[in-house]
């Protein structure tokens, strides 16, 4: 066997190992699970508001104001009370400028749940079909650090009775869900605007 | 600044897997052939059986996956094949450079542990459908598992090689229990804390800033110590004690959050590694030939870990070649030393990568632990990684004069049966919490709210078959 041959093969096999190590990472790159947390900073969120702002003055009609943008999360409270379809929560991986949510969907729909006070604030997520529980479980969508809440605090989901329509119901919580000064005893419809107070912690609907 | 928390569906992967594992294979026959060219200049004979017999084993394990644990982790398997295929080529290519061939040989006797191995894994995946079942024989595995660690000392069974007494013998077989032992206290380990964790972690005072706990909580962390100064003193272990004591504070500090065990379990440590110092002979030899493995009266005494620094270093960056180099010189080159042997032939290119594929083992580990929603998972699959790690970093750290020798294995790669077995059963259970972990959650049922009691507890009924 020729030396050369030996030495390709010696460098070969050292170059396989690296190249199986790096697609192993290749594939755990994209292997995401589990709940992702993403913080946008001010300054993206103002590049994107500027984006819409553009967007919207070339639209024939102005439908969507973009709110949240460099205030964070308080400028968006101002602007949801309009209701237009905030767009603290559209999703930062796909980029989409526009606001994917709150289009061929009835008025006064709740799309999304805001963090208004409290640790999270500003925190947002997507109502989705399957329901969302909020609690200080891990296996919350909603993971609150939040000493006043239980584990399965409350949970939100699409009303039985009212296509379109979410219910939000206390699930036996030691120091109770709030709408308003109301402590929760039932299942009751929200929609937009709502607020919901667990604790310290103070959610609001947003369409 | 805004938040936004998504709640992200994974791919099974398998698909990945696969094409991971396709690689893996490659890599091992490669190695494989390259010894042998390298030894006697010709492909070896018997490539054909061990290539193919090597790929039904692995693939068998992924069909099971597929079968069994359609989202467990991707890249497990795949890096533990890599890693027993690697040890495997060594020990193969220590075999030819002694004369052992075929049956004689140590690589016999792995191919044969690397399948009972790969079997167990399967068995375990199969018969085992959720971990939290394990949760169950949390004191039985206490039991099983100081029975294990114990059972060295047993006159008539235990057995003293290398001035360790950490060996039984079956028979013919030579068995360290100790392996096994690691599986099952981290088992009795995750049963225990993730009960009596609030305890630990909430009462106490507060002293500079660490929250010490109360007195009477101290006993588990006692009882440990123990246990470990007895494997220190009986079995003269240090790295055997070193490991379980660790694998109990460092499962202890993830369960409670605080800082303060790790300091109390560093300083009894501390001070049982003292006595040990001062009162045994065989812990100061160690620790001389640890600081000064050069001066001629160590070598005289022993010379493996001189001759495993030298090896290493004739390496070089890209390593002599697998079957051209000379590790056969150092003693226990396919056990203790493999990584040194492998780090002659492999270079530092090659021994780096070993170790980050050890790495993201770990990291595989640690996600899932995080992925995991219930509290025995987690702390189970912690503690297994840690053992893991913790191992790796106490032999690979003796052998690269880190910290003094201590004889344990290096997972997938050593030879011997027990850690092959030990560490399959622990990729097996890596891989079904993960695929607890991965698997997305059941969805709550929408539209009974209202009237039934308790509709949003929807308790996963686990059913024993």
């Amino acid at each position: 066997m020729s030396e050369l041959t030996l030495t390709l093969l010696r460098l070969g096999l050292l170059a396989l190992l690296w190249i199986f190590i790096f697609s192993v990472v290749a594939v755990l790159r994209t292997d995401l699970y589990g709940t992702s947390v993403s913080r946008r900073g001010q300054r993206k969120a103002a590049k994107r508001q500027a984006k819409e702002q553009r967007k919207a003055a070339r639209a024939p009609q102005p439908v969507a104001v973009a709110a949240g943008g460099a205030g964070g999360a308080a400028a968006g409270v101002a602007a949801a009370g309009a209701g237009a379809p905030a767009a603290v929560s559209a999703p930062v991986a796909d980029g989409a400028p526009a606001p994917r949510w709150g289009r061929g969907r009835s008025k006064g729909t709740p799309t999304t749940l805001v963090v208004t006070e409290g640790p999270l604030t500003g925190t947002t997520l997507p109502l989705r079909s399957g329901g969302l529980l909020i609690g200080r479980n891990p296996e919350c969508a909603l993971v609150l650090d939040d000493d006043y809440a239980s584990g399965r605090h409350c949970r939100i989901y699409p009303d039985p009775t009212n296509r379109g329509g979410w219910v939000v119901e206390d699930l036996g919580s030691t120091n109770g869900t709030f709408i308003g000064r109301d402590k929760l005893t039932s299942a009751r419809p929200v929609e937009i605007g709502t607020t919901l107070r667990i604790g310290k912690t103070v959610l609001e609907l947003r369409g | 600044m805004t938040t936004t928390v998504e709640q992200l569906t994974p791919r099974t992967r398998r698909n990945s897997e696969l094409g991971l594992l396709v690689l893996a294979i490659g890599i091992v026959l490669l190695a494989w052939v390259t010894t042998d060219l390298n030894r006697n200049g010709t492909v070896p004979a018997n490539i054909i059986p061990i290539a193919g017999g090597f790929t039904v084993l692995v693939l068998s394990v992924h069909v099971v996956l597929r079968w069994k644990a359609a989202y467990a982790d991707p890249v497990l398997l795949p890096i533990a094949t890599v890693l027993n295929g690697l040890g495997l080529v060594m020990i193969h290519r220590l075999d030819l450079a002694r004369g052992k061939l075929g049956t004689d040989g140590d690589a016999y006797r792995q191919i044969i542990w690397t399948t009972l191995g790969v079997a167990l894994a399967i068995a375990v995946i199969i018969a085992l459908r959720d971990h939290r079942l394990l949760r169950r024989y949390t004191y039985v595995s206490m039991a099983v598992g100081f029975v294990l660690l114990l059972l060295p000392l047993v006159p008539g069974l235990g057995q003293t090689i290398n001035g360790s007494q950490i060996w039984i013998s079956l028979g013919p077989l030579n068995f360290q229990p100790g392996e096994f032992a690691k599986i099952a206290l981290a088992i009795f380990f995750a049963g225990y804390l993730v009960q009596t964790r609030d305890v630990l972690s909430l009462a106490g005072k507060r002293v500079l800033g660490f929250t010490f706990p109360r007195g009477r909580d101290l006993g588990p962390i006692l009882v440990a110590w123990l246990l470990a100064v007895l494997i220190l003193v009986f079995q003269k272990d240090l790295g055997t004690a070193l490991l379980f004591f660790g694998l109990f504070v460092a499962m202890l500090y993830v369960a409670t959050e605080r800082v303060s065990w790790i300091a109390i379990g560093l300083l009894l440590f501390g001070v049982a590694v003292f006595f040990a110092l001062s009162a045994f002979t065989h812990f100061q030899k160690r620790v001389d030939l640890w600081l000064d493995p050069f001066s001629p009266q160590n070598l005289e005494r022993s010379n493996q870990l001189a001759n495993g620094l030298w090896g290493m270093a004739s390496g070089g960056l890209t390593g002599t070649g697998l079957g051209a180099g000379r590790p056969w010189l150092t003693s226990f080159a396919e056990s203790d030393f493999i990584f040194s042997s492998l780090g002659e032939e492999l270079g530092l290119f090659g021994s780096v990568a070993i170790l980050v594929l050890y790495l993201i083992f770990c990291e595989r580990g640690v996600r899932t632990a995080l992925g995991v929603r219930d509290g025995f998972g987690k702390l189970l699959a912690i503690g297994l990684t840690f053992s893991v790690a913790f191992q790796l970093f106490i032999v690979i750290g003796g052998v690269t004069r880190v910290i003094p020798l201590t004889g344990l294995t290096t997972p997938f790669m050593s030879l011997g049966g027990s850690s092959l077995l030990a560490n399959w059963v622990i990729v097996a259970l890596l891989l079904r919490i993960s695929d607890q972990a991965r698997r997305p959650m059941p969805e709550i049922p929408v539209g009974v709210a209202s009237d039934d009691p308790s509709p949003a507890e929807v308790t996963q009924v686990v059913r024993m078959s």
